[in-house]
């Protein structure tokens, strides 16, 4: 089971010192809040993708490159890398680049973006959404798992001869997790290719993400990857923690009653009763988080979202310390209680390699370009790994 | 004999409400016309100012209450609906838009559905056809042909020559419009919503395009 956090990048006036901070504030808060992430003990970071204030993570793969150097087991990917408006090419390339330089510790959650103009900025119609979802991940799955590829589509100009480069990484695509909260064609698209399903539960009632999730893992046996119950699930949650559950509730509820999404809404006491929120003691959170695979199954990833809607970046990472000190450590155990042996953990760099049956170098070899002349290595001259 | 389900969306604000008075007449009507064709009706009311803060709060956040979930699927489970808004500034209260905005597209498609309005005096009349028509036009229910207006003065008025315009008393037009909307109801076989979750479309339709 791995645990970690997520991060939209918002940049939000903090409620309480009523300062904003600045787009370079933010960038390097995002970026300290993934290495202390991997000093405490967490297993995930992922970060957002948007093109739009208040949001400053445009250029997910930079970011995450720059972490990649300054981290040693920190397994990196995003929430969501925009499957609709990125073109698929560029996904591909961009991100196994990403997985050479991290050596392999990424993955994506791909998902369509729910911001109207994004899609007319970037030349989409948002009503065409899932079937740019649908199209484009089928080009990536090709520009990745061969080696040269002839394709012609709807949505992109047609491709003949192509080959994506670099290619992945001891011949293994970073695993893919298809996210989203209420489309059910996509919880079929994971199923289909046997992929992950991330239900990012955070502003919605358990029996939603239970329908959700539900829908998926019978799909996914219908595919014939597997039992439902050996389907890769991620969840989203969203935690405040201090020693005493007062404590935790006032200094929260100003960021709870100004957040952007929910607040000026419900109260902190009907969202915290209606959605994965959980604002308390590090006990509560271990109660309620534990619980949640009796609504959805031994599941393999749960992201926390711990830096939003204006909450100063010491106050996140004294968070994380409580995180990744006396909530996961316990959460550890308790999801290893009565976990079928059958049961996967979340595929990574090293599990995918072996199922592959080994790492295969997957360089393409091309004649001397016109520009340097320069000749490739010859083939019998590479050692294998 | 056969039962059908009628949901009543009541929209008014205050208790007791003139606005749920002609909800409850409408209702009672036109269980007595289904009655005649042979069929049971259960009235299910909705009564929108108990759901006030909840229906803000699902503009908000974009789930809905446990409470708002049992109205929603009150109203698009059932087999004709009868809604009843007072007038404010010429058109339906925001609160009765706000419950028919949360709505999931495609919900109330072929919903056969009785509009009726109070307001203080029978001028505003025409915002019935004027803007609570077309509102279900949009949501594609089938609007039954006669819309009931309630204006406090037709509360005391027994016969055409007591109300403005000779327009037939409130009792008269009650009926008229309960006995379209049972005809409606009648003719439907019940009523029984497509679950995405249960029939999904298949990966093979998904990648046709389909």
């Amino acid at each position: 089971m791995q645990f970690g956090v997520f991060t939209v990048g918002d940049l939000t006036t903090d409620p309480v010192s009523g300062r904003t901070p600045t787009e370079n504030e933010r960038i390097k808060a995002m970026t300290t809040i993934a290495l202390h992430a991997e000093e405490v003990g967490l297993d995930v970071f992922a970060t957002g993708e948007h093109h739009n204030p208040p949001f400053v993570p445009s250029s997910p793969t930079t970011m995450l490159g720059w972490i990649a150097a300054k981290t040693t087991t920190l397994q990196l990917s995003t929430s969501t890398t925009l499957i609709t408006t990125n073109d698929p090419v560029k996904i591909a390339e961009d991100y196994v680049m990403l997985q050479h330089l991290a050596d392999g510790r990424l993955d994506l959650i791909l998902g369509r973006g729910n911001t109207g103009p994004v899609y007319p900025w970037f030349g989409k119609d948002i009503r065409q959404g899932v079937n740019l979802a649908i199209e484009n991940y089928a080009l990536l799955r090709r520009l990745w798992d061969e080696e040269v590829v002839d394709w012609s589509g709807t949505f992109r100009t047609p491709l003949q001869s192509f080959t994506a480069t670099p290619r992945p990484l001891d011949g293994v695509a970073p695993f893919v997790w298809h996210g989203s909260i209420r489309t059910p064609e996509i919880a079929e698209q994971a199923a289909y290719y046997g992929d992950g399903f991330f239900h990012n539960n955070i502003f919605w009632p358990i029996e939603h993400t239970q329908q959700m999730v539900a829908l998926y893992r019978r799909r996914y046996e219908h595919y014939g990857h597997g039992s439902a119950d050996q389907a890769i699930v991620g969840l989203g949650g969203q935690v405040f923690m201090r020693a005493s559950s007062q404590d935790a509730k006032r200094e929260f509820r100003p960021y709870f009653d100004n957040a952007p999404v929910y607040g000026h809404g419900p109260t902190m006491e009907e969202f915290t009763a209606q959605t994965p929120l959980t604002v308390g003691s590090p006990q509560e959170v271990i109660d309620r988080y534990a619980a949640m695979r009796d609504h959805v199954g031994d599941y393999q990833r749960q992201l926390f979202l711990m830096d939003h809607a204006g909450l100063p970046l010491k106050t996140v990472l004294e968070q994380l310390d409580i995180l990744g000190g006396e909530v996961v450590p316990v959460l550890r155990k308790e999801m290893a209680i009565g976990r079928p042996a059958h049961v996967p953990d979340a595929p990574t760099h090293a599990s995918l390699v072996a199922a592959a049956g080994g790492s295969q170098d997957a360089t393409v070899d091309a004649a001397p370009d016109d520009v340097t002349g320069a000749s490739p290595e010859p083939e019998s001259a590479r050692v294998p790994r | 004999m056969s039962r059908r389900t009628i949901a009543v969306v009541a929209g008014g604000l205050h208790q007791p409400s003139s606005t749920r008075l002609l909800a409850d007449r409408l209702a009672e009507a036109t269980a007595v016309s289904l009655r005649e064709r042979g069929i049971d009706t259960d009235v299910q009311v909705v009564e929108l100012r108990e759901h006030a803060h909840d229906l803000t709060n699902m503009l908000l956040t974009g789930f809905a209450s446990a409470d708002v979930k049992r109205a929603i699927d009150t109203v698009v489970q059932a087999d004709g609906v009868i809604a009843v808004t007072p007038i404010f500034s010429g058109s339906y209260s925001g609160l009765f838009k706000n419950f028919f905005d949360v709505l999931e597209p495609g919900s109330l498609a072929a919903m056969p559905v009785l509009i009726g309005a109070t307001a203080g005096t029978a001028r505003h009349t025409l915002a019935l056809e004027h803007a609570v028509r077309p509102l279900f036009s949009y949501l594609h229910a089938v609007v039954v042909p006669t819309s009931v207006f309630g204006a406090t003065e037709d509360f005391g008025a027994t016969s055409s020559a007591q109300v403005p315009d000779d327009v037939p008393p409130l009792a008269a037009r009650v009926e008229r419009a309960a006995g379209e909307l049972a005809d409606l109801v009648a003719a439907r076989s019940s009523h029984r919503a497509v679950d995405p979750f249960a029939n999904p479309t298949s990966f093979a339709d998904l990648l046709a395009g389909r």
